[in-house]
Order: structure tokens, then sequence, then C-alpha cells
């Protein structure tokens, strides 16, 4: 658990205060006194295993659900407690890439990527060309704006969307399982550009993902959660090093270990002798 | 005994939240400033997908209804050789009843299901979501023209079926069983009033399109995001709007008629 004080740090762009959360339809806590910090300026890596929580963790920080406890603070502003109207504006300073890209199905790429533009600005039809076309040079997609999504392949899809993400020039970018289902050029090409994105237009990354090996190239800072906490936080390097046993698990993928391999059951002797529930 | 008791209590607090989460999410979607730039194209667009595209099916069944009403009318009223009321009893029936009943309940398969369906696949593909992470209200910028959409074009649409089944009737009475083309038309014309019949007609027609576009959209919106969930939403869509008009029908006949 992170325990140093987050509160008014002005390095930190997203701070996570000691947050208890469960899902309305569900008493079980997916969250129980998380704490972290997001640098400014910098990549950080969100890892754990499958079902722990992750993808609701950039839910929280988007506002999209509210934490029964805790404090969730963008720039120095609590989100859970921020009206309804006051968090459409300040969503306006952040935007997030989904897993399945989320484009508009029924515009094209163009058109997607114009979408935020013709939203939240007065911007003239030649302008906003402008700009779609420079973010999507920005992602090798400037010959496909004509494109529907359905007509894009998986990696495309999400570098269209990553292109959209980039339009409004955000301060925050949050990535949900960015190199899911991606082919080994389609993940360089994401890898690369979530790196150049961020170097060049001086964007907060955050990446929430359990594939290992790609992100600890590009990330800053990772966290890794399990067991409804922050069990491990540091540099890349400083976490491969940790003598933490499960984020060694975690990291080097090892089968069995504190994540057991087998799921509860009774012992296999027991079922097969009928003394264990078989059910 | 006990268990079947707190299921029943469940199932009950379960539809009262359901409600207000509906009556919740038409609030936030129609309460607000107007943005007619905005809103209007996305207006039309679903005046479009919703109204034109539903024209063919209403049409077809009109006639087709304003045929077997001619059918059956004559016969039944030549035995008592009052064939010349064929016109008014056409009328009346589609005007106050048929009209806006069956256009609801056509309404609540063609386009009814079709938001929910839509509205269900863009949650189970986060486009909702995403519209919410780029600060865009999916209320306002899904729900509210849908609902719109729906509410102007039913009673258009029944006003469509509704004249297309009086020709539907006049083709059957007139120019296949032989009534009296003059007959059909003026004792249509001397008995149907346009406060009482057609008046009522319309507002029928505006509660049904209010009540059906606001489950479709209210099923849509809180599916769970899977296939088997969208599938639920939709079938639910279908029954709760059928349902729901069949029993506000006889509500509304009372009050007007009775």
């Amino acid at each position: 658990m992170l325990t140093t004080t987050l509160e008014g740090n002005p390095e930190h762009l997203v701070e996570i205060d000691d947050i208890y959360f469960h899902y309305n339809h569900s008493t079980h806590n997916l969250y129980e006194g998380l704490s972290m910090a997001i640098p400014r300026g910098k990549i950080t890596a969100v890892m754990g295993p499958s079902g722990i929580g992750k993808t609701t963790l950039l839910r929280l920080i988007g506002g999209q659900l509210r934490p029964q406890q805790g404090q969730i603070r963008f720039a120095g502003q609590n989100i859970p407690s921020l009206k309804r109207s006051e968090l459409y504006q300040l969503r306006k300073r952040m935007s997030m890439l989904f897993q399945s890209g989320a484009l508009f199905s029924d515009m094209t790429v163009y058109d997607n990527i114009a979408f935020p533009l013709r939203e939240h600005s007065r911007l003239s039809e030649e302008l906003i060309e402008t700009i779609v076309l420079l973010k999507l040079e920005a992602v090798g997609l400037r010959g496909a704006r004509h494109l529907m999504p359905a007509e894009l392949s998986g990696g495309m899809s999400r570098r269209a969307a990553l292109a959209r993400s980039i339009a409004l020039d955000p301060e925050l970018i949050m990535y949900d399982e960015p190199f899911a289902g991606q082919d080994p050029i389609s993940m360089g090409v994401i890898i690369k550009l979530i790196k150049e994105l961020n170097e060049s237009l001086g964007l907060t990354s955050i990446i929430v993902t359990h594939d290992v090996e790609e992100v600890l190239t590009i990330a800053d800072y990772v966290y890794i959660i399990a067991d409804k906490q922050v069990v491990g936080h540091g540099t890349p390097e400083q976490l491969l090093n940790s003598d933490n046993a499960l984020v060694h698990q975690f990291l080097h993928g090892e089968a069995d270990g504190p994540v057991p391999f087998h799921y509860r059951a009774p012992t296999l002797a027991d079922e097969l002798l009928g003394a264990g529930d078989a059910k | 005994m006990l268990n079947k008791v707190a299921a029943l209590g469940q199932a009950t607090l379960n539809s009262i939240a359901g409600a207000g989460a509906a009556l919740i999410m038409l609030t936030r979607a129609l309460v607000g400033k107007p943005q007619l730039r905005k809103s209007w194209p996305l207006l039309m667009q679903q005046m479009y997908s919703v109204g034109v595209m539903s024209l063919i099916i209403i049409v077809v069944s009109g006639l087709f209804i304003g045929m077997v009403l001619g059918l059956q009318g004559y016969t039944i009223l030549v035995d008592f050789g009052a064939e010349q009321s064929l016109g008014p009893m056409v009328a009346l029936s589609l005007l106050r009843e048929l009209g806006p009943v069956v256009t609801a309940l056509l309404f609540a398969g063609r386009a009814g299901s079709a938001l929910t369906a839509e509205i269900g696949l863009m949650k189970a593909t986060e486009q909702l979501s995403s519209l919410e992470m780029m600060a865009v209200d999916p209320l306002r910028r899904v729900i509210a023209p849908r609902f719109w959409a729906g509410l102007y074009s039913m009673p258009i649409l029944a006003a469509v079926f509704s004249a297309v089944g009086i020709y539907g009737g006049y083709l059957v009475g007139v120019r296949w069983l032989g009534v009296d083309d003059g007959a059909f038309w003026s004792v249509m014309q001397a008995n149907v009033e346009w406060g009482h019949d057609i008046m009522n007609g319309i507002i029928k027609s505006v509660v049904f399109a209010f009540v059906v576009t606001w489950i479709a959209l209210h099923k849509g919106f809180n599916c769970t995001p899977t296939s088997v969930g969208i599938s639920k939403a939709t079938t639910s869509t279908v029954v709760t709007a059928s349902l729901a008009v069949l029993g506000l029908d006889f509500v509304l006949t009372a009050l007007m008629f009775g």
C-alpha cells in the first residue's frame, strides 16, 4: 500500500487516495484502501491479474463510477464530489482509449476524429480538416480517413481511436488494454505511438494492461494491483528486482504462487473418493 | 412461504427502482438548454430512421386492416339494410382505436426493437462510454433525438394508417361490394367529429408514442451489454410496450368515450 502523502503534490496529475469501491449489484469490495499517484508527463502502467478491476480504476478516474469512500483527484479536483456539469468540463482535459476502440460505427474514420472537435469547438470545417489530417498523420492513417470502422483491422481501429483521443490535446490519456489481441507489428506500432505521443505532446499516460514485457519497455513507473490494494510500485527495474512473491509471480508469468493455479476446491483425492463436495 | 413474500417484495422494489431509473434517464435527456444547431440534424436523421423507415409496414398494414373492416362491416350491416353506415363504421374504428393502437404495436415491433438493439449495441461496444469520456452526454446526444423522433413520428404514422385504412375500406365497400359512393363519404362526414373522434385519436397516439419510445430507449440504455442482454432487452421492449399500449388504451378509451 502506498504510504506517502499524496495531497497537493503538483508533480502528480492524478491522485487516488484510500478508495473503497464495490459495484452496486455486489457487496464484494474491488478495492479496499487503494492509493496511488500518477506523475505528470510520465507513462504509468497499472498491472495486475485478470478480474482485479484495472478497467474499473480508469472508469473511476474518468468519473464514470464513484467510489464508496476515498478521494480521486485530477489536477487537485476531487472527481467524485464534482457536479455533473463540472465533471463534463473536466473530461475535456482527459481522454480514454477503450479496449474495443469504441469508434462510432455509423461514421467514417475522418468523422470519428472530427467528432470531439465539432462538439467542443466552433472551428471552421477547413481548420477541423487540417487538425484531423494532422492527427491521422501522427497515427499513420491519413490514407484511411474515408473508411468506415467496420473496414479497419483491430490494430487500425485502435490507432484511429488513438487519433480521436488526442483530437482535443488532452492532459491525460488512459489506455485500457491497448495491446490486447494485437499482432506483433500492430503491437510495435502502438507501443511506438504511445511513447512518441507522450513525449511530443507532453501528455500524462496511464496504461492498464497485463502485457508485462511490452509495457515495461515504455513505462516510467509501474503499479501492481492485487488483493484489492497496490502490492508493489516503482520503476520497471525496481519491480523486476522486487522480492515480493506476488510481484515476482506476476512479472515472470509463473503459473503457481500466491495466485494459485487451481481454483478453490477440495483435494482431488477427496473428490474422487467421494469425500469432497462434487459441486 | 416467507421466501416467496421476500421474492415478491424484491421484485416490487426492482420494478419501482427500474421505473425511477427510466424517469431519471428521460428527465436528464430532455431537461437542459436546447442546442438547435446540433440537435436539429440528429432529429432529422432519427425521424428518417424511426419514422420514414416505418412507413411501408404502416401503409401495408393500414390498407389490409381497412379492407378487412370494410368486408366484415359490410357483411354485418347488409343484414340490417344499414350498409350505408359502412363509412362511419370504418372511419370511427380506425380513428378512435385501430389507428393509434395498431400503429403503436407495429411501431414497438419495428422501430422500438431497433432503438433498443441499437443503443444496447452502442453500450456493448463502449460507444456510450466513449461519448461520456469525450465530455458528450450520451443522454442528450443519443437518447434525446431518438425520443423526440419517436414522439413526433408515431402520431403522423397513426394518421397515415387511418387514412390508408379508410381508403382500404372504401375500395372494398364501394368499389367491390357496391355501397353507394356518396353515402359512404357523406355519412362518414356527418358522423365523425373533429374534437370527439379525431382529437382523441391523436391524443391516444401521442400517449402511446411517449410510452413506447420511452420503454424502448430505457431498455436499450439499461441493458446488460452482452449479446444475451441485448436480445432480452429487445424482446422485453416489444412485450412491455405492447402490453402498456393495450392497457393504456383501455384506460384512455374509458376516460374519453366511457
